[in-house]
């Protein structure tokens, strides 16, 4: 799941899978991820993963990582 | 109502003598909170006083204008959240949404179209109504789990954040006016909360005092010497004016944090360094953080949101500078409906725009690597564009051009 979110998050920035490695690094701080990128993730999420993430529930603080989007990712699966 | 206005009215934060009331006034639930429990109605008491002599004296015909729009916002919140528990059509919602943001609208506009102010509007109001929209906005996602009158109402009306902020939202200060901090935790605000009075009273008392009423009328008045022609007094009105607006608006949003924080509520903070900002959409991020963050949420992300599941925009990049328009520009009709405002929100947008064209282009053609040096001019760029949109939106230039002298 993790490649394939690294995969998401490049498509949804435009940016090289490369910069996405560290998965402990915050994507918000780092300007990796901005509003716009987010919403194109969110869908891409959405379609992949069939989960419904409405803009509401995104809490920045808990979608700061690409850790800590694996573990909403999967919890959101599960409910 | 002569009685009414014939009371003393006590401005929020307004003068020392009212900080010593505030403080005498929070003690009790201070203490309480420290021993584990939390006075709400002696809470609700002390900040219906409050309101009341805010609304009173001068400010008395506001006051009917805040217990109706109060009691409409409520109905239309409870309303929507039974609808919503049953069924959920985007007709209503946005109708409901409508009508929420109606009194603002009317607001807005009165004094462009008919030359005064509305009868409906109130200090703070444009605080209530973000607070208000964004709850109806979450219920319709299914956010706002459960909610009850009394609940919003003190949500709306929370006392040391009524008139300006920081906008907080329904589910956060819920979930804090729910719970009662750890001793540990709350000492731990309590800490901070005199930390940031202690600033917010260099900030408003000393810096904005000195920009504000002492510099800023001294350099208006020699630059109105030259009306209606332009003059280096024009460009020191904009500096002083930034510091007048930075220092007099994060001085009032410490206090407003502070005291919520006294009285157990974790208020977001407003400003956080705006003008180390390397770019305007960091500026964003630090600059009125809670508005900001308002427009990105309800605003931004949902059009974007809405714009690409329904394909409007084949290119990301189009679609991007649209959502940054329209946010920026409802921002600039949000200030008021004058020229002034309207274009500070344009400037904001078309900077935004070009910020991510610039970003984009930077990445793919050029290698710059950062250093102090580069971010050292960012950081200049984006500190004078920002002064120079504050120019625009402190309308002294409409003084400058159109008012007679």
């Amino acid at each position: 799941m993790q490649e394939q979110i690294q995969q998401l998050l490049a498509e949804a920035t435009g940016r090289d899978a490369s910069d996405f490695a560290d998965t402990t690094e915050d994507l918000f701080a780092d300007g990796l991820l901005d509003s716009m990128a987010t919403v194109q993730l969110l869908l891409a999420l959405q379609d992949e993963f069939d989960i419904q993430v409405p803009v509401s529930e995104f809490d920045r603080s808990e979608w700061s990582t690409i850790d800590k989007i694996v573990d909403r990712v999967k919890e959101l699966e599960n409910e | 109502m002569s009685w009414l206005e014939s009371l003393p009215n006590y401005t929020a934060y307004g003068t020392p003598s009212y900080f010593i009331y505030l403080l005498i006034a929070i003690l009790p639930m201070g203490i309480s909170l420290y021993f584990g429990k939390r006075l709400v109605w002696y809470e609700a008491i002390i900040s219906f006083l409050f309101l009341f002599f805010m609304f009173d004296g001068s400010s008395a015909p506001q006051m009917l204008s805040l217990i109706g729009y109060v009691i409409y916002q409520t109905i239309l919140v409870m309303w929507y959240f039974h609808y919503r528990q049953q069924k959920n059509t985007a007709g209503v919602f946005y109708l409901l949404t409508f009508l929420s943001l109606l009194p603002i609208i009317i607001v807005k506009f009165t004094p462009a179209m008919v030359g005064h102010n509305s009868l409906l509007g109130f200090l703070g109001i444009s605080y209530l109504t973000f607070r208000a929209v964004g709850t109806i906005i979450e219920t319709r996602d299914g956010a706002v789990k459960d909610i009850n009158w009394w609940k919003f109402i003190r949500f709306l009306l929370f006392m040391p954040t009524i008139t300006s902020g920081p906008i907080d939202r329904y589910r956060r200060f819920s979930k804090d006016y729910r719970k009662v901090p750890s001793r540990e935790k709350y000492l731990e605000m309590v800490n901070k909360a005199v930390k940031y009075l202690f600033i917010g009273f260099l900030y408003k008392f000393v810096l904005a005092y000195l920009f504000g009423q002492v510099w800023l009328p001294a350099v208006e008045h020699q630059a109105l010497m030259y009306a209606p022609h332009l003059s280096w007094w024009v460009v020191a009105v904009a500096y002083v004016y930034a510091g007048d607006l930075y220092f007099d608006f994060a001085g009032y949003s410490l206090f407003a944090v502070a005291i919520s924080y006294l009285m157990g509520v974790e208020t977001p903070m407003n400003f956080n360094k705006p003008f180390v900002a390397k770019n305007i959409k960091e500026f964003w991020n630090r600059w009125h953080m809670t508005l900001s963050f308002w427009f990105r949420d309800y605003i931004f992300m949902r059009f974007v949101f809405l714009a690409s599941k329904k394909h409007w925009f084949k290119n990301r990049n189009v679609l991007s500078s649209v959502a940054y328009m329209i946010n920026m520009l409802v921002m600039g009709f949000w200030h008021g409906v004058t020229w002034y405002y309207i274009l500070y929100g344009f400037l904001h947008g078309s900077a935004l725009v070009i910020n991510d064209w610039w970003l984009r282009y930077k990445r793919k053609h050029l290698h710059i690597k950062t250093n102090a040096f580069t971010k050292g001019v960012a950081m200049f760029i984006t500190f004078n564009f920002v002064v120079f949109s504050f120019l625009i939106f402190c309308g002294f230039l409409n003084t400058l051009w159109f008012v007679k002298h």
